[in-house]
């Protein structure tokens, strides 16, 4: 197997865009991913596009747009692992030799308020068996019975991401938080609070895939996992309605790390620093822990010890992550991968993790699907 | 009476006029899996006996639902938790007839019932299920 680069990156801003279609988000992420890479027309030769909720041909419509239709188009869904499960796809055929160049895209528009999915039986959301934040509420309980995690620090993850989202433009939300802000902040699902939470929202990525690296900036795709679930954790991420007592079964995310391990020869200690799955401020923590960036149930003693800052041995969501910037989940992944390709060109301005030169990204959701790319300078 | 109807076939039933849940338990790696299906979910083998669980039980996880959720015919607020049933090796994801956080504990005993949950626009009643806390001895 050949190395594998990230070529070109491209974003749309995280947030609201009444006057914009979500095709005309893609186009913008795929045409400033494409100049990045300096890759024109005929310079790709597939591409996969993660969305959720873009319907039919959503990535054919962007490439028709561009006028770039006629590659092997695929367009990907994997709940909020879609983007990292298209350049999953796209980094094995470049390293297989199969292509030498794949674009990638994630695009999403989501409607507003709780996420709604197909993925449920009208009976599960007719019973209200089907509400997101309360199963992120769950997790979160869980999470402070069986180690010390306080409100508290539920609180200053999200004052953190809040934090390191105001140096990003590209970020929805850019205003600092303090803890009293967010534990005065509406009870959603106890124990969690509205700016304990992440918005859905719209957004687009852009990434170019390559046997041939950025000009200036050669930067590896060392690896680029998804894995789904395994049958019995009664709080999956699958979202079953039974599992077993005493729960013992690894989650995808602990799957995906493990093999992410494995594919780079590299470990937690080599992390400078990581994009994680912060849908909810407890699965930050849940996040850090299973991907073995802290040790189990010691995510409350993390938090306490400024874990996860600027400035920390290793940053944890430097761009604000998913509290800040907002979900758009086809985008979200991707826009991971584009953070971290900023921050290992040392081109992340104001919000630069100084000397990066390995990063990690981890998105976790609907399936279940995990998935986590380690990107290396 | 008003007619009344399950909120989905083959969710739970009533015995002796106690409430269970309809499980499966798989013939080959004997767990047990709810609602009941065909094929396993641990092994996959495709042979299962149909086995009824409950009705008692002691509550892991709750929280509550105060605003609400797409597609949703139920009263708000609503408790929604995970319990443990008795002697069963099964946690069920469910609804909690008492929405009040500072009414309910991890650990209590809880106890299946079939509540009305909604009203069709022919007047039958959907009934579903829930745990309700049982009075501490």
């Amino acid at each position: 197997m050949r190395p594998v680069y990230v070529r070109g990156v491209g974003l749309h801003p995280f947030g609201r865009f009444a006057d914009r279609t979500l095709t005309g988000l893609g186009v913008e992420a795929v045409r400033a991913a494409l100049t990045d890479a300096d890759v024109g027309r005929g310079g790709f030769q597939a591409a996969f596009c993660g969305t959720v909720y873009g319907g039919v041909a959503t990535g054919h419509k962007v490439l028709t747009r561009l006028g770039l239709s006629g590659v092997p188009t695929v367009n990907v869904e994997a709940g909020c692992a879609s983007g990292g499960a298209a350049l999953s796809l796209a980094a094995a055929q470049v390293a297989s030799g199969q292509h030498d160049t794949v674009l990638v895209l994630g695009v999403e528009k989501m409607p507003r308020g709780m996420i709604r999915s197909s993925f449920f039986d009208p009976w599960r959301e007719e019973a209200g068996l089907a509400a997101t934040p309360a199963y992120f509420a769950l997790r979160a309980q869980r999470l402070m019975l069986e180690s010390d995690v306080s409100a508290r620090d539920l609180a200053a993850v999200s004052v953190k991401n809040h934090l390191h989202g105001v140096e990003n433009p590209y970020a929805m939300y850019r205003k600092a938080l303090s803890l009293d802000d967010v534990l005065a902040s509406p009870i959603v699902c106890p124990p969690l609070r509205l700016l304990m939470l992440c918005a859905p929202n719209e957004g687009a990525a852009a990434v170019v895939v390559s046997a041939v690296p950025h000009a200036a900036a050669p930067i590896r795709i060392a690896a680029a996992v998804l894995r789904s679930h395994l049958a019995g954790s009664v709080l999956g991420e699958h979202t079953p309605l039974a599992g077993l007592a005493g729960d013992a079964v690894p989650t995808p995310t602990e799957l995906a790390a493990r093999a992410a391990w494995d594919e780079s020869a590299l470990g937690p200690d080599d992390i400078d620093l990581a994009e994680v799955q912060d849908t909810d401020a407890a699965r930050e923590i849940l996040s850090v822990e299973e991907l073995g960036l802290c040790p189990r149930h010691a995510g409350g003693r993390w938090v306490r010890d400024a874990g996860g800052t600027m400035g920390s041995r290793l940053p944890v969501n430097a761009s604000g992550g998913l509290l800040s910037k907002g979900e758009p989940l086809g985008a979200s992944a991707l826009g991971q991968v584009v953070e971290l390709t900023w921050q290992l060109r040392g081109a992340a301005g104001a919000r630069q993790v100084a000397g990066a030169r390995v990063g990690l990204a981890h998105t976790v959701g609907r399936g279940a699907n995990a998935c986590v790319t380690i990107l290396q300078r | 009476m008003p007619p009344s109807r399950p909120i989905a076939a083959g969710l739970f039933d009533i015995v002796d006029g106690i409430a269970h849940l309809r499980a499966s338990r798989c013939d080959a790696c004997a767990h047990l899996q709810f609602p009941a299906c065909d094929t396993c979910p641990y092994c996959g083998s495709a042979t299962s006996t149909p086995t009824l669980v409950g009705p008692g039980g002691t509550l892991r996880l709750f929280t509550a639902v105060r605003a609400r959720p797409p597609g949703y015919r139920g009263p708000l607020p609503f408790g929604f938790g995970v319990v443990e049933l008795d002697g069963a090796g099964l946690q069920v994801i469910t609804r909690l007839t008492e929405p009040d956080p500072d009414r309910l504990h991890v650990g209590q005993h809880v106890r299946l019932v079939l509540e009305p949950l909604c009203t069709d626009d022919d007047g039958t009643t959907v009934v579903t299920y829930a745990f309700t806390p049982e009075a501490s001895p």
